[in-house]
């Protein structure tokens, strides 16, 4: 397979960007296939075999986060607004939106939509299905997300959301996975249902193992959801995942490991779909701790990192190198001019002397929890961090609590360690996620006042050559002066089988097409 | 004798109880944490644990548990709400189908190979039957079952994967899980073969074999007539720790075939801190087990007149 280099092309995701700028950089390196093209028909089974799930699996879309819940709810649900495959929003259940000033939010709700119990789509679920996710006794992974919300209020058939401050990108945030269109009952969602406005009617379920979807035959939209039935399987193991594939069992697989890719190509049942998206690989460094707390350290760290062998080792080549940037290729206001960091073991000694030191020692936790490879790209880093004098050992911990026990350095003990970020479809929700001083995954503790400043008014700037100056800016005081070293983006790796069609353009907001697999494929 | 026996199995799985419940309490973390995984902040955590009742004390919770499941209700699940009844139900009967299938092909087969391996000792056939069963056991399960897939399943003869459902016919199982079944019988039949030509080859030294042989008896009637009746003890306890063996150790084999067994709902509920999962899995395993070596020791009482009527 050649190494896929991503063009500097951002994204363009809005409507008010006319005509040819629409043309997107993901569409330009697919690999296409002679079943690629052919015109879209009903019919037939779509088997996916996901390498996610399990029995704790929940319906409760406050608590999704792995691919098959993702895929499953992406069948079933609609969502306010949806992101197209070229990263532009396309109204879902919300006809149009408008807002004077960027605080009021008004949502215009599509008439004729009905649940599959039904009941018709209106104003009052889209406020329950929203407030779900927010106040005191919500459990939603995605509250802080929307905690800027302060009123959500159905106004015949629109919805009238106001913010504590305006922000332009309260769209993207609709069309976040978690916050589907769900029916309500006095204000609130019921949310182990499995009732919702999508494509496919779920006939069966059983969480960790599979579940079946029937096609819904008053779907609204005429142009989607070929397939007959959707059956999801959740296969773990990566090798059973690919016999699943090979022997016919399955149509689509996520998570192929590129070492077996050449050998599935030569059978020539399926073709790679390798897309390049926001989703990345890091290295945050708790920037409260000593030695991390001085910005030589932190850069002297980031020079002694060889970002194209991590590509090439730990990714197979389906990647990309990235510059220390949470913000990636398929974003909009993506800066490909600032001074592309290499590995210069020179140079990072330089800056630990610029620290006062002429040796470091440092530890770096790792597990393959964080991402599959972390501990190979651990060693590997400790390998080329050696000729700049650094000695970094390499602490292997447990995959299992991972999460709760290392990540964002709970005891204190683990100041340096592996992350991974699915990306964004907007740099205001991946900054304020992850780098907003204070912000709860932010996983560096890094606070950097002119950032923090220009976070808050780039939100609501409605000039838009300012407003790319400004997350321009941002990129660059991220990369040089941030806390997380970022040396990759990693693409987002699936086998499809020949029979299956699948869209010239294929969404690099998330893995499966953005989810949408399930109703924008067909069968060949 | 047996009353006795039943009552030190009982009085064993209620200690395996207690085990089983503080075992869990170790683990790091807890289920709210494992819950929100990446997305978890303070403020969530201490709602969703005030929701699931985390916040109790341990005696409070052992009790509350041991009770229910004393009733056959396990509670529900901390993760996802369903009664943990219903979740166990369906893998359950997977599990024991699946170990049952494998049985009914291993024990037979170890039974015939075992009896044929001591008649013809030191043979050809001896040795070969030995040299076949202690590769198959020295390899890793998963091995075993990557080769079959290689053989079996690429090549289109059986499904690589079971997709079992409920309309799902039994002649369609059987098919659909006869490669995991395979993969069960090659890795248990050594053990449970070598015990059995052990155990009779050890009785062909006896006085009362000498006996029979030289009535003039036909090998085959020797071993079938008066051989195997005695060596049944050993062999009876060889076979339940087998089949306990099939019920809760076939996790490996459960991954490889995507197969839906009480092993996968194991791991997953460990590594999701579904702690009433956890438990109620692992008390059916132990109770499993301690009810099969229950039997195994009944059976092989009643096959030896002198323990069933000792004076």
């Amino acid at each position: 397979m050649t190494k896929l280099r991503i063009p500097a092309m951002p994204l363009s995701r809005r409507g008010v960007l006319k005509g040819a700028a629409a043309v997107t950089a993901a569409g330009l390196i697919l690999p296409h296939t002679a079943g690629a093209a052919r015109a879209q028909s009903r019919g037939g089974t779509f088997r996916v075999g996901i390498g996610h799930g399990s029995t704790t699996d929940s319906l409760d879309p406050g608590l999704w986060e792995n691919l098959y819940v993702q895929t499953f709810a992406a069948a079933r649900h609609n969502y306010l607004i949806e992101v197209g495959a070229d990263g532009q929003l396309l109204p879902e259940i919300a006809e149009s939106w408008d807002t004077d000033d960027g605080t009021n939010w008004v949502f215009t709700i599509r008439q004729g939509v009905t649940f599959h119990s039904g009941k018709d789509v209106t104003a009052e679920d889209v406020v329950a299905s929203i407030n779900h996710h927010r106040g005191e006794d919500s459990t939603s992974v995605v509250k802080p997300l929307l905690a800027a919300i302060t009123d959500v209020r159905a106004d015949g058939n629109t919805v009238i959301v106001t913010l504590e401050a305006p922000n332009a990108d309260l769209p993207y945030l609709m069309t976040d996975y978690h916050v589907p269109i769900m029916p309500g009952m006095d204000g609130r969602i019921d949310p182990a249902s499995t009732d919702g406005c999508g494509g496919y009617i779920v006939e069966s379920f059983e969480h960790g193992v599979q579940s079946t979807l029937n096609r819904n035959p008053n779907y609204w939209k005429s142009d989607r959801a070929w397939f007959d039935r959707i059956e999801l399987v959740s296969i773990l193991d990566p090798a059973a995942r690919l016999n699943a594939l090979i022997t016919g069992e399955v149509h689509l697989i996520d998570q192929v490991d590129p070492a077996t890719i050449g050998m599935l190509e030569g059978r020539g049942v399926a073709r790679i779909l390798s897309i390049p998206g926001n989703a990345h690989y890091g290295f945050p460094m708790d920037s409260r701790a000593a030695p991390y707390n001085d910005n030589n350290i932190r850069l002297a760290l980031k020079y002694a990192i060889d970002r194209e062998a991590m590509v090439d080792v730990i990714l197979g080549g389906h990647g990309a190198v990235s510059n220390d940037n949470p913000i990636g290729p398929a974003n909009r206001y993506f800066n490909t001019e600032m001074e592309m960091k290499t590995y210069d073991p020179d140079r990072a000694r330089f800056y630990l002397r610029e620290a006062g030191l002429d040796s470091l020692d440092v530890t770096i936790a790792v597990a393959d929890a964080a991402f599959s490879g972390a501990v190979d790209a651990g060693a590997m880093f400790s390998e080329t961090a050696r000729a700049a004098g650094i000695n970094m050992t390499v602490n292997r911990v447990p995959n299992d609590g991972y999460w709760s026990n290392v990540w964002l350095n709970p005891n204190g003990d683990t100041p340096f360690c592996a992350t991974y970020w699915g990306g964004r479809a907007v740099e205001d929700h991946m900054f304020t996620t992850a780098y907003a001083a204070g912000a709860d995954w932010n996983e560096s503790f890094w606070s950097n006042d002119r950032f923090n400043e220009l976070l808050v008014a780039a939100r609501s700037e409605v000039n838009e050559e300012l407003r790319r100056e400004m997350y321009m800016e941002m990129q660059q005081i991220v990369s040089f002066e941030g806390s997380t070293i970022i040396p990759m983006y990693n693409n987002y790796v699936m086998a499809v089988a020949n029979e299956i069609g699948t869209p010239e353009q294929i969404s690099a907001n998330w893995n499966f097409d953005g989810f949408r697999c399930v109703e924008r494929w067909w069968m060949a | 004798m047996i009353a006795l026996r039943v009552a030190l199995g009982i009085g064993l799985l209620f200690i395996v109880s207690l085990i089983i419940f503080g075992a869990t309490e170790l683990l790091p973390g807890d289920l709210a944490q494992q819950l929100l995984g990446q997305g978890a902040t303070p403020e969530t955590l201490a709602a969703l644990r005030e929701q699931l009742g985390l916040n109790d004390p341990a005696p409070v919770r052992y009790w509350n548990w041991l009770s229910g499941a004393l009733t056959g209700d396990f509670g529900v699940s901390l993760s996802n709400g369903r009664p943990i009844s219903e979740l166990i139900g369906a893998r359950l009967g997977n599990t024991v189908f699946l170990a049952l299938y494998a049985a009914s092909l291993a024990v037979p087969i170890s039974l015939v190979l075992g009896i044929l391996a001591a008649l013809w000792r030191n043979s050809i056939f001896d040795r070969a039957a030995n040299a076949g069963a202690l590769t198959a056991i020295s390899f890793p399960e998963f091995f075993v079952a990557y080769i079959l897939v290689l053989w079996l399943a690429q090549t289109g003869i059986f499904p690589s994967m079971v997709r079992i459902n409920p309309t799902t016919t039994f002649g369609d199982r059987i098919y659909m899980t006869f490669l995991p079944a395979l993969t069960l019988t090659l890795v248990v039949t050594a053990h449970m073969m070598r015990m059995t030509r052990a155990a009779i080859i050890n009785l062909m030294a006896s006085p009362y074999i000498e006996m029979a042989r030289l009535k003039g008896l036909s090998p085959l009637r020797i071993v079938l007539r008066h051989a195997v009746p005695n060596a049944l003890a050993p062999i009876i306890n060889v076979i339940a720790l087998n089949l306990a063996y099939l019920i809760t150790g076939v996790v490996v084999v459960e991954v490889v075939f995507v197969y839906p067994g009480l092993g996968q709902l194991m791991v997953d509920a460990v590594s999701n801190r579904d702690i009433a999962v956890v438990q109620a899995v692992a008390l059916i395993f132990a109770a499993a087990y301690i009810a099969l070596n229950l039997l195994a020791d009944v059976l092989s009482t009643i096959t030896n007149p002198r323990l069933m009527h000792r004076r």
